[in-house]
Order: C-alpha cells, then structure tokens, then sequence
C-alpha cells in the first residue's frame, strides 16, 4: 500500500520516473491492482472487493450487536411466538435480518464515491489555470486563490482546492480526513458502519438505518409480547424472566438503541426528502445568512422526486478502479513527486508552514535555508496517536498540527523584529485556517503577520466561534470528527483561504 | 491505437530535444466540469485556446456535447431507471452483485466512443482523448501528442 500523503503541500511535478516504475510489474509475483497503490487510507478486502475505511472497530461492534441480540431474539423469542401466536414472526424477523445484514454489509463494503486524485498534468494544469500573473517587479510569490466560485442553478457555490487530491473539489464533495480521499455528495463518515457515506452507498445506508429501526421496534415489542405471556402463565414476572432470560437482554438493547436510530432515520428521511446530506445540513450550506437568500440547488422539487432520486436514481459506477490492473502507463501518469526536492528545487510550497527553528531570530535568519521546521514538517506517515483524527490532514492537505504556541508565537516575533530584507529572504509560507488554528492551540494571533509590506494577513476574525462549534459538535456527536468542518465557518474560510495560504518567496 | 508523431515539426521553444512519444510527457489540455445545471456529469463546451489550429471547433464541440448526450443519458431519472432502483431496493441491492447497471452500460459507450473518436478525428491530428472515467469523470483529458509539455515556470 503506497501512502502518497504528505503534509507539506506539494507542486505537482511533470517528470515521472519512468525507469523505476516500469520495472515494478516485472518484480511482482503477482498483477498488482490498482487498489494496491491506491493513494487514500483505504483499507481493502478480498483483493480489491471490499473498501472500508481504516478504523473498523465499531463497526465490529455494530455487527455483534445485530448479531447477537438478533441470535438471542431467534433462539429465546421466535419458538415460544410462533407457537403461541403466529408462524409469521420469525419469518417476518428473518426477513428484516436479512436486509437489515444485507445493506449494513453493501453500505460498509463498498466505495462511497470516492473521487480519484488528479494526476500531475491535471493537478499542473489546474494551477497554472488559477496562478495570479505576477507583477514583475514584485519579489514575492503571490499565491493563487484556492477557491473558486460558479454558479450552480444561479445560486452561487464555493468550490474549495483539496491539497491532497489536487483538483477543486465538486459540489457537495468534501475531503474525510479519516479516509484521506475526496467523496462525492459527501454525508458523513459513519464509524458505525465503518465506511464513508456518500454518493454511491447513500441509497444502503439509509434502507440499513430505516429497517434496523423497523427490526429493531420489530424485536421489542416481541420481547415484551413475550414475557408478558409467560408472566401470564406463571403468574410472577420473575418467573418468566427465569424462564426467559434471554428476552430481558433483548428487551433492554432494544430499548436503549431503538430511541437512536429512530432519531436518525427520522433525520435522514427529512434529508433525502430535501435532498441535502448531514455535511451541508450541519454547515447550514443552504441556509439564508447575512441576509442572503439560499436554496438548495441539487433539489428535484418536490418531496416526492427527491425520494426517487437519491434513493431509486441512477446509481454512479466506481471511479476508482480497485480490480483494474496497474500497468506501466497508469503508474508513470499517476507517478507521484512526492520527494522533498520537488518542493524545494521548485520554491512553491504554499500551503505549508515552513519556517527556521526560530532560536533567535536575526541571526539565525540570515543563513535562513528553507528547510522545514522539524515539527510541522513530519513524515506523512507519522500518525498522532493522542489526538483526535479531526486535527490530522483535515481536508486541504495542509499541515494541521497541534502548532506549538510558543514556537510559533515566538518565530513570529522574531520575523517580525529581522530587518525585512533578511526576513524577505527567507521561504516561509503559512497555513491555518482559522478553526483549525483555534482548535489545536488556543489563542495563536495571526492576525499581525506583516512581515512582509506584501504580504497580507487577515486571519482569524472568527476563531472563537467555530472553535466552540467545533468542541461542542465533539462533545455532543460521535460523526464530527469525520466531517469537513474546515468549511464550518464560511467567512473564516474566506479568511482562512488568503490568509492560509500567504507565501513570501525566497527570490 | 495508432499514433502520428510525424504530423507537425516539433516546435522551436521546446525547452529539450526529447520527443514526446509518451503521453506522460506531452502538453495536455483538459476540459473541465459544467455545474451549471447541478452535479450531473457534463462538460464545458468553451474551445480551449491551445486547441486552435488543431481542431476545428466544431469537431471538438461535437465530441463534448455527444459524450455530454451519453452522460445525461446514463443519468436520466426515467420511470424505468426508478422501477429498476426499487427493485434493487426490494432485493437489498443484490441485483447489483449479477446485473449490471444502465450507467454502466453508458460508460461503455463512452469509452466505445472515445476509441472511434480518437481514430477517426483526434488521432490523425495528432491529438488523443482520455477516457473521462479514467480520470474520475472529472475531466476530459486532450494530449497534444506532437508538442512537449510547456515549461514550469
């Protein structure tokens, strides 16, 4: 499995190591599959067939769950019912069993929608598309803007450029931080199910939420039936939970889980009947704000047609090509530059904060190199165990570390005190965006980064406010740390887009 | 698939001698989205400007608005296209293990169409089209075969 991520913002180079790459098939015993060299964390089954996300614990428990309470109601409940009251019940149950495993199964096993990452020409195009012509006179890079806005049936619509895909994203796609890809019509990364929830698994993850909550009031109320009956025969309660124990259990699991799932199948039935997905409800996308009218653009209508379509549409194939098999020529167009040379033959490393250990400040940035400071510049590879996946790699590929505030804070300064034409030597580019900024480290004023007279930054106007949505959503749901919540705040992206991505050059 | 390298000299500027006889390395041009009408699959028919003197315009706005047609098409939500999804829904979506979906089937076409295109049209030209699937339904990919890739700047 090659990891392809990196933190530090990468241009994207042309050249591809053709000899290295072609002798990869030759040494492999066996076809190498695309899903093989897929880029995203991904984790695959059955050679290729399966993809589910990295982290599959609680979808295991999930399935015991199902399994074993299900298995409890088919032993304890079933025979006593369909003698004492009708042979529909266990076939009924089954029924509902069956579905209920079948969807949870497509839902988790199969690829949310996951768009492919551009390949080097394509994400080299795309940049030199959106480059601001340079004055020439100017000694400092200015970066491009990295959203771009069109109009979706009138009503405008902020693309946003994933760092790590490289493309800009399209409508209602976003970037899991857990799954490291971009997803089209992005809902939620649902840990539950252990899958991404999009585009293409929308349809089983909602009949799996709808006929477990059916399966699950389905089993209660079987239970109940159950013991009520025997407390009938036996005249004591005790008697009957004695009898049947395994109705008790039942009993109880359904009790505590049906209240959750009937919420979210409530909920996920007024989002398919609007035609919105979890992502753009949490971030109010279609919200009328700052006095703007807003609609929901993707809506077929009326309640009816937004049914049909996203539960009977046309169901889009996989783009990603997991069984395909990896030749030659796939592999020199997908050939990654992922080397550090790139970026620092090419100087355009925007999108990565990129600074010198800042010991003391004037001194030591004369002999400034552009090399990256150690901490915000780890391996890819490098995971951080003690923090919430939400911090990681969240949806640019930007670094977004846990910034250290006194290094930070203190090269800062020390930029700031540096004569400017030492500090204007010096390859430093900077990227937070705000509520990422607020959220790892508290109180890091970016606000008078004016090292440069170029060079302008208006960051962090609104970081107290998404950082508590941010903490609260945390506290409160178990899906948001999956979800893209660098859009939260629509005006701290603004900010976040052109402050996140200020660069001074080193020519 | 046949390829001409021989059609135009190599330009002057070409920043090295080297030929472009890979794909990899030659200038390419890529058609993006159109969202206008929402998120179904549809290109932008605007020519692109490193086309001109290549292709005639019309050649080309023939071939995005035929490969537009097959998308719209793979994506049309007709009475059929939802009896099919209910279906699929009363199986538990087990009919997808066995059968293959009608957005497939247009896939196919495309790809048939992109190879016919590519012989008939973009080939002897010295220009070749990348399937869209191949590159996520993102793009149209147009390779100028016969000229290297620009320069990074």
């Amino acid at each position: 499995m090659v990891k392809g991520v990196c933190y530090l913002y990468q241009p994207v180079l042309t050249e591809h190591s053709l000899e290295g790459s072609q002798e990869n098939p030759k040494k492999m015993p066996h076809v190498t599959r695309k899903w093989e060299v897929f880029p995203g964390r991904n984790r695959f089954c059955c050679d290729g067939r399966i993809m589910m996300a990295p982290q599959t614990g609680v979808f295991y428990v999930t399935l015991c769950l199902i399994i074993g309470t299900c298995g409890l109601f088919f032993a304890y409940d079933c025979p006593y019912l369909a003698v004492k009251l009708t042979p529909a019940i266990p076939v009924v149950g089954g029924l509902l069993f069956l579905f209920v495993m079948c969807s949870l199964l497509r839902t988790s096993f199969s690829d949310p929608g996951v768009i492919p990452r551009a390949t080097p020409d394509e994400a080299a195009y795309t940049e030199k598309q959106i480059e601001v012509p340079n004055s020439t006179n100017s000694p400092t890079y200015r970066p491009p803007p990295r959203t771009k806005e069109i109009l979706v049936r009138g009503q405008p619509v902020k693309l946003k450029y994933c760092f790590t895909c490289k493309i800009f994203r399209p409508p209602r796609a976003s970037h899991c931080s857990l799954c490291d890809n971009c997803v089209e019509r992005f809902d939620h990364h649902c840990p539950w199910v252990g899958n991404c929830v999009g585009k293409r698994n929308y349809r089983y993850f909602y009949m799996f939420i709808v006929s477990l909550a059916f399966l699950c009031v389905f089993i209660f109320a079987c239970a109940v039936t159950h013991l009520i009956l025997l407390t009938k025969d036996n005249s004591t309660f005790l008697e009957a939970v004695k009898q049947s124990p395994g109705s008790v259990i039942v009993g109880v699991v359904c009790f505590f889980s049906v209240w959750s799932v009937l919420g979210l199948a409530g909920f996920h039935t007024y989002l398919t009947t609007s035609n919105q997905t979890t992502n753009e409800d949490i971030k109010g996308s279609f919200s009328s704000k700052r006095g703007q009218e807003s609609f929901n653009p993707y809506s077929q209508g009326n309640v009816c047609a937004n049914c049909c379509y996203v539960l009977c549409g046309p169901i889009p194939p996989s783009l990603i090509d997991r069984r395909g098999v990896v030749t030659g020529d796939y592999v020199a167009i997908h050939a990654h530059a992922d080397d550090q040379d790139g970026v620092l033959s090419n100087n355009k490393s925007y999108g990565t904060v990129k600074m010198n250990q800042p010991s003391n400040g004037a001194s030591q940035a004369g002999g400034a190199g552009p090399g990256p400071l150690p901490l915000l510049a780890q391996p890819p590879t490098h995971q951080h165990p003690h923090l919430p996946p939400l911090h990681e790699n969240n949806s640019n590929g930007v670094h977004q570390m846990p910034l250290p505030t006194n290094p930070i804070g203190r090269g800062i300064e020390d930029m700031d005190n540096s004569s400017p034409s030492v500090s204007a030597s010096m390859g430093i580019s900077i990227a937070c965006s705000p509520p990422e900024v607020a959220n790892n480290c508290g109180t890091v004023n970016m606000t008078d980064l004016d090292m440069n007279d170029s060079v302008i930054s208006n960051a962090s106007s609104v970081v107290p406010l998404s950082a508590s949505r941010l903490r609260l959503l945390q506290d409160t749901t178990m899906i948001e740390s999956a979800l893209d919540l660098d859009s939260l705040e629509e005006s701290s992206v603004g900010a976040g887009s052109q402050a996140g991505l200020l660069k001074l050059s080193i020519n | 698939m046949p390829m001409n390298h021989t059609s135009s000299a190599p330009l002057e500027d070409m920043p090295t001698a080297r030929t472009a006889n890979n794909t990899g390395q030659c200038l390419k041009v890529f058609v993006q989205r159109d969202y206008n009408e929402g998120t179904l699959v549809k290109f932008q028919t605007r020519f692109p400007a490193e086309l001109e003197d290549r292709i005639e315009r019309q050649a080309f706005e023939y071939t995005v608005n035929q490969l537009n047609a097959i998308y719209a098409e793979a994506e049309k939500a007709s009475c059929s296209t939802y009896c099919k999804g209910c279906l699929a829904c009363l199986t538990a979506y087990l009919i997808y293990i066995c059968t293959e979906t009608h957005y497939e089937k247009c896939l196919r076409k495309v790809a048939k169409f992109v190879v016919e295109q590519n012989e008939r049209v973009y080939a002897p030209r010295g220009l070749l089209i990348t399937d869209p699937t191949e590159r996520g339904l993102r793009v149209i990919e147009i390779s100028i075969l016969n000229e290297p890739a620009a320069a990074r700047t």
